[in-house]
C-alpha cells in the first residue's frame, strides 16, 4: 500500500542492531513467555497450543478413515467410532478452526497492520490465552476420561437426558475457550476502532483487517448464544431441568435454533478470516491492486451481518415449521452474494496481474476453487427439497469440509506461508513448500470428491458400517487422506527445520505493502521505532513496484 | 486532566495508547462490547422464556403468583438504588473526593449483597414449598399442566440464578475496587475502572428491570 | 467522560426519583386484571426504566456514536435471534391441532 513511513525508519531495517533486537530475543525465561503481554508472543503461544490439537483431531480422523476402508466394523466398535468422530469434530472446530487464524495470525498481525504498539488490552489477550488452555484442559479430561459420542453438534435431549460420555466436560471446556473467543474478538473491535495509526483511514485498511473486523462481530455476537445454550444442556444434565426434553415439556428444536445461531455464523469465524489472508496474498503475487476493494471490503461485513440470518437451514428436517424453513432457505442465497462478489474480485484481480505461483499463492488459488466448490455445493443443500435428500449424508460432509479444510485450512496454511519471514525472521525451503502445496491440494479433492458423490448416492454420515458397493469411493477417499496428512506432515517439519537452518529475511522479501512489511523480521517488541505515518491507498503495488525500480531496486 | 490533589506515581496511561481519551474511549468500547455480549447471552434465556410462555400463558401466569411480589418489587427498588450509588460512584472518583467514593462503593456493595441475601431466601422459600424442580427434588402443583408449570419455575431459577451470578462477579470486582480506593487510587485520571465496573452494573441492574415483571408481574394478581 | 460533571448529580437524583415512581406504577398496574394489556404495559414499562438507566446512569446520552452504534448492533442481533426464532414458532401447524401430537413430526 506503498505506506510512506517516516524516512529515517524506513531505513532502520537494514541496521544490524534492529536485526538483533526483536520480540523473539527479549528474554528467554518460560516466565518471559507465560506472562508476556505482547501480541506477538501470545500468538506464538496459540500457534503452538492449535498445532498441538489440530494433530489430535487429525489422530482421531486417521482413525476414522482407516475403520471406513472396509464395508464392516473391523477396526473398532459403533462406540468408539462415535467418540472418534465427535472428537474430531470438537477439536477442529472449536480448538482449531475457530482459534486458528484470529488468534494466530489475527494476533500477531491486527497491531503490526493498523501500526499500533499493541492490542488495545494487551493483559487481556493474555487472558483469553490463559481461558483457551482452561477450556483445552477441560476437553482433553473428556477426551482421556472416555470421550464424547453426541457429535460436535451435542443435539438435546440426547446430549443433555441419554449420552452417557462426558458430556459435561466437553461442554464445560467448549463454554470456556468461548469466552476466549469473544475476549479475542473485542480486543479486535477496539483496536481496529481506536489505535489506527495517522493516516490510517478505513478504505487503506488491508483487507485482513476487514476480515478480522467482520470475524469479530461474530465472534462477540454469536459466542453468547452458544455459551447460553451449553449452560442449559449442563443444567439439563445436572439438575434435571427441562428446556429441551420433550418428556417435561421442552422443546429439543430449541436447541437447534440456539445452537446453530452460533454455529452457522461460526462457519464463517472460520472462512472469513481466510478470505482476508487471501485478499493480502493475491495482490502481492500478482503485483496488483485488488479488483474492487471496497466490495470486498464491505462483502466481509454483509457475510457477518447475513450469516445471522440462515441458521435455520440446518433444521430443514428437524421438525421445524415449514414456512420458517422456506424462509431461512430463501435468506440463505443471501449469502451467496457477498461471498460470490469476493470470488469475482478476486478473480478479476488477475486479470493482467504478474502472476507467480508462490507457496502462498498457490495456497490462494487453491482456496479460491475449493472454496467456490463449497460454496455452490451449499446451494444445493440450502434448497429445501434437495436438503431432505442429501441431509445428513456425506454430501454435507463433503460440502462442510470444502468450506472449512479447503477454504478456512487453505488460507490459514496460505498465511502462515505468507507471514512466516515476519514471525520469525527465516524464509522456508521454497521447493518443499510448492510440493506439500500442490500435495494438499490434491489429496483435498482425493479425500472429498468422492464423499460428496457418496452422499449424493445416500451414504449416511456418522456411519462406520455401510453397503459394499460404496467401497470404491470409500477407499478412494481414505488414499487421499493419506496423501492430504502427508501435505500437512511436510510444513510441520520444514517449517521446525526452517527456524534453524533457514536463510535469514529480510524485513520485506516478497515486497509486499501493509505496515507489518515496514518493520524488522521479526519485528521489535514495540513493532516500530516510532509511529508509522500512512499517506496512502493499500495495495498500491504499482507505484511500489515503481519506486523501487527507479531506487535501483529495493530488496 | 484538573490533577492537582496526590498526584499518584503509576501513570494512568498504558504503553500502547497514545493519550488518555484514546485510552478512555478504548475502555468504553470495550465494556459496551461486552455488554452487547451479555445481552445476547440472557437473550437466549429470553428466548426460551419467550417460547414456553407462549405456550402456555395461563400456567405461565398462575405459576408466577406463587413468587412473592413484596421481596420482588423490594429488591427491585434495592437494585435501582444500588444503580445510583454507583452512578454517584462513578462521579466522585472522577471529580477525586476520595471519602464519597469509598462511602459510595460501600453502599452499592452493601446493596448488592442485601439483594443476593433476598434473592436465596426467596430459593429457600421456593424449596420449602415444594416450587424447585431441580436436581429429583419434589415438585408440588395442584394446578393443570403441571410439567409446564415447573418450566417455568425452571425458568425462574435459571434467570435469577444467572442474574445473582453476574451479582456476584460484580460484588467481587466492587469489593477490589474498594480496596484499592482506600488505598487513595482510583481517582481522576485513575478512574475508569469504577466507570467501566459501574456500566457493567447498571446492565445487571437493566437485566433485572426486565426479568422482574416478566417473572414477578405476568397475569394480574 | 470528564467534562461537566458539576451538573450530574441532581440528574441522577431525579432519574432515580423517576425510576421509583415507575417501579411504584408497574406493580400498581399489575394488580388490575386488564387482560393483554398488563403485558404491554409491564413490559413498555420496563423498558423506559431500561432506557432511562441507559441514557442517564450509563452516559449514553453523552457517548460516542461509536457506542451507541454497538448499542443498537446489539439489540438489532437480538431482534434477528428473536424473529428469526419466531418465523418457526408462529407458524408450527402443529400449534392448531395442539395436544400431544408432537411426536409425529417427522
Amino acid at each position: 500500500m506503498t505506506i510512506l513511513v517516516a524516512p529515517e525508519s524506513a531505513a532502520t531495517p537494514s541496521q544490524p542492531r534492529t536485526q538483533q533486537r526483536n520480540y523473539l530475543t527479549d528474554g528467554y525465561s518460560v516466565r518471559s513467555w507465560l506472562l508476556t503481554t505482547d501480541h506477538k508472543r501470545i500468538a506464538i503461544l496459540y500457534l503452538l497450543s492449535i498445532t498441538f490439537f489440530f494433530l489430535l483431531g487429525g489422530a482421531a480422523v486417521i482413525v476414522v478413515r482407516l475403520d471406513l476402508m472396509t464395508p464392516q466394523a473391523d477396526l473398532v466398535q459403533s462406540e468408539t467410532y462415535n467418540k472418534l468422530f465427535t472428537a474430531h469434530g470438537v477439536i477442529m472446530v472449536f480448538f482449531f478452526l475457530i482459534p486458528s487464524i484470529p488468534a494466530v495470525l489475527g494476533n500477531f498481525l491486527v497491531p503490526l497492520m493498523v501500526g499500533a504498539r499493541d492490542l488495545a488490552f494487551p493483559r487481556l489477550n493474555l487472558l483469553s490465552w490463559y481461558v483457551y488452555m482452561l477450556g483445552e484442559l477441560f476437553t482433553l479430561y473428556a477426551l482421556l476420561a472416555g470421550g464424547v459420542d453426541t457429535g460436535w453438534t451435542f443435539y438435546a435431549p440426547y446430549s443433555s437426558t441419554y449420552s452417557n460420555t462426558y458430556v459435561m466436560a466437553t461442554a464445560v471446556g467448549i463454554f470456556i475457550t468461548g469466552f476466549s473467543s469473544i475476549l479475542t474478538g473485542l480486543n479486535f473491535i477496539v483496536t481496529i476502532h481506536k489505535m489506527r495509526a495517522p493516516g490510517l483511514t478505513w478504505f487503506r485498511l488491508p483487507l485482513f483487517i476487514w476480515a478480522l473486523y467482520a470475524t469479530s462481530i461474530i465472534m462477540v455476537l454469536g459466542t453468547p448464544v452458544l455459551a447460553i445454550t451449553l449452560l442449559l444442556v449442563g443444567m439439563e444434565r445436572l439438575l434435571g431441568i427441562g428446556i429441551f426434553d420433550p418428556r417435561l415439556g421442552g422443546d429439543p428444536i430449541l436447541f437447534q435454533h440456539l445452537f446453530w445461531f452460533y454455529s452457522h455464523p461460526a462457519v464463517y469465524i472460520m472462512i472469513l478470516p481466510s478470505m482476508g489472508v487471501v485478499s493480502e496474498i493475491i495482490p502481492c503475487y500478482c503485483r496488483k491492486r485488488p479488483f474492487g476493494y471496497a466490495f470486498i471490503g464491505f462483502s466481509s461485513v454483509a457475510i457477518a451481518v447475513f450469516s445471522f440470518l440462515v441458521w435455520g437451514h440446518h433444521l430443514f428436517v428437524s421438525g421445524q415449521s415449514i414456512y420458517a424453513g422456506m424462509v431461512f432457505s430463501m435468506l440463505s442465497y443471501l449469502v451467496a452474494i457477498p461471498s460470490a462478489v469476493k470470488v469475482f474480485n478476486w478473480t478479476a484481480s488477475l486479470h493482467k496481474g504478474s502472476i507467480s505461483f508462490d507457496t502462498p499463492m498457490l495456497y490462494a488459488l487453491g482456496f479460491v476453487g475449493l472454496f467456490t466448490m463449497g460454496g455452490l455445493t451449499g446451494l444445493f443443500v440450502a434448497a429445501l427439497a434437495v436438503d431432505v435428500h442429501v441431509h445428513d449424508t456425506y454430501f454435507i460432509v463433503a460440502h462442510f469440509h470444502y468450506i472449512m479444510v479447503g477454504g478456512a485450512v487453505m488460507g490459514y496454511l496460505g498465511g502462515i506461508h505468507f507471514w512466516w519471514p515476519k514471525m520469525t525472521g527465516r524464509i522456508y525451503p521454497e521447493g518443499w513448500a510448492r510440493l506439500s502445496a500442490i500435495l494438499i491440494f490434491v489429496g483435498f479433492n482425493l479425500t472429498f470428491f468422492p464423499q460428496y458423490i457418496l452422499g449424493y448416492l445416500g451414504m449416511p454420515r456418522r456411519y462406520h458400517v455401510y453397503p459394499p458397493e460404496f467401497q470404491v469411493l470409500n477407499v478412494m477417499s481414505s488414499a487421499g487422506a493419506s496423501i492430504l496428512g502427508m501435505g500437512y506432515f511436510f510444513p510441520l517439519t520444514y517449517l521446525s527445520w526452517s527456524l534453524y537452518f533457514g536463510k535469514r529475511a529480510s524485513p520485506n522479501p516478497w515486497r509486499a505493502t501493509g505496515l507489518e512489511w515496514q518493520t524488522s523480521s521479526p519485528p521489535p517488541t514495540e513493532n516500530f521505532s516510532e509511529t508509522p505515518v500512512v499517506l496512502d491507498e493499500a495495495y498500491d503495488y504499482h507505484r511500489f513496484d515503481s519506486l523501487a525500480a527507479t531506487e535501483g531496486g529495493g530488496k | 486532566m484538573i490533577g492537582e490533589t496526590p498526584t499518584p506515581t503509576v501513570s494512568a496511561l498504558a504503553h500502547q495508547f497514545d493519550d488518555l481519551t484514546q485510552q478512555n474511549e478504548a475502555d468504553d468500547l470495550g465494556m459496551w462490547l461486552f455488554l452487547s455480549t451479555e445481552l445476547m447471552f440472557f437473550g437466549g434465556l429470553f428466548l426460551a422464556y419467550t417460547v414456553y410462555r407462549r405456550q402456555d400463558e395461563a400456567t405461565f401466569a398462575a405459576a408466577s403468583q406463587e413468587l412473592d411480589l413484596f421481596w420482588g418489587t423490594l429488591n427491585t427498588a434495592i437494585l435501582l438504588t444500588s444503580s445510583l450509588t454507583v452512578a454517584l460512584a462513578t462521579h466522585a472518583a472522577e471529580s477525586r473526593q476520595r471519602q464519597q467514593l469509598i462511602g459510595l462503593l460501600t453502599a452499592t456493595i452493601g446493596l448488592g449483597s442485601l439483594f443476593v441475601s433476598i434473592k436465596f431466601m426467596e430459593y429457600h422459600q421456593k424449596y420449602v414449598h415444594g416450587l424447585m424442580p431441580l436436581g429429583g427434588l419434589p415438585f408440588h402443583w395442584d394446578g393443570p399442566s403441571p410439567a409446564h408449570a415447573a418450566l417455568f419455575f425452571d425458568l425462574y431459577f435459571l434467570m435469577t440464578g444467572v442474574h445473582a451470578l453476574h451479582m456476584l462477579i460484580g460484588l467481587v470486582i466492587l469489593l477490589v475496587l474498594l480496596v484499592k480506593a482506600i488505598r487513595g487510587g482510583l481517582l481522576g485520571d485513575h478512574a475508569a475502572p469504577v466507570r467501566v465496573t459501574g456500566l457493567y452494573w447498571h446492565f445487571v441492574d437493566v437485566v433485572w428491570v426486565f426479568l422482574f415483571p416478566m417473572l414477578y408481574l405476568i397475569g394480574a394478581r | 467522560m470528564m467534562s461537566s460533571k458539576r451538573s450530574e448529580v441532581p440528574v441522577y437524583a431525579a432519574i432515580y426519583v423517576v425510576l421509583l415512581v415507575l417501579l411504584a406504577l408497574t406493580v400498581e398496574a399489575a394488580r388490575h386484571d386488564l387482560g393483554e394489556l398488563n403485558l404491554v404495559i409491564t413490559l413498555s414499562i420496563a423498558a423506559a426504566k431500561a432506557i432511562l438507566i441507559v441514557l442517564f446512569f450509563m452516559h449514553v446520552r453523552h457517548s460516542t456514536s461509536l457506542v451507541k452504534l454497538v448499542i443498537a448492533a446489539a439489540l438489532l442481533w437480538l431482534a434477528i435471534l428473536f424473529a428469526l426464532a419466531f418465523a418457526d414458532y408462529a407458524t408450527r401447524p402443529w400449534d392448531l391441532i395442539i395436544g400431544g401430537m408432537g411426536n409425529n413430526s417427522a
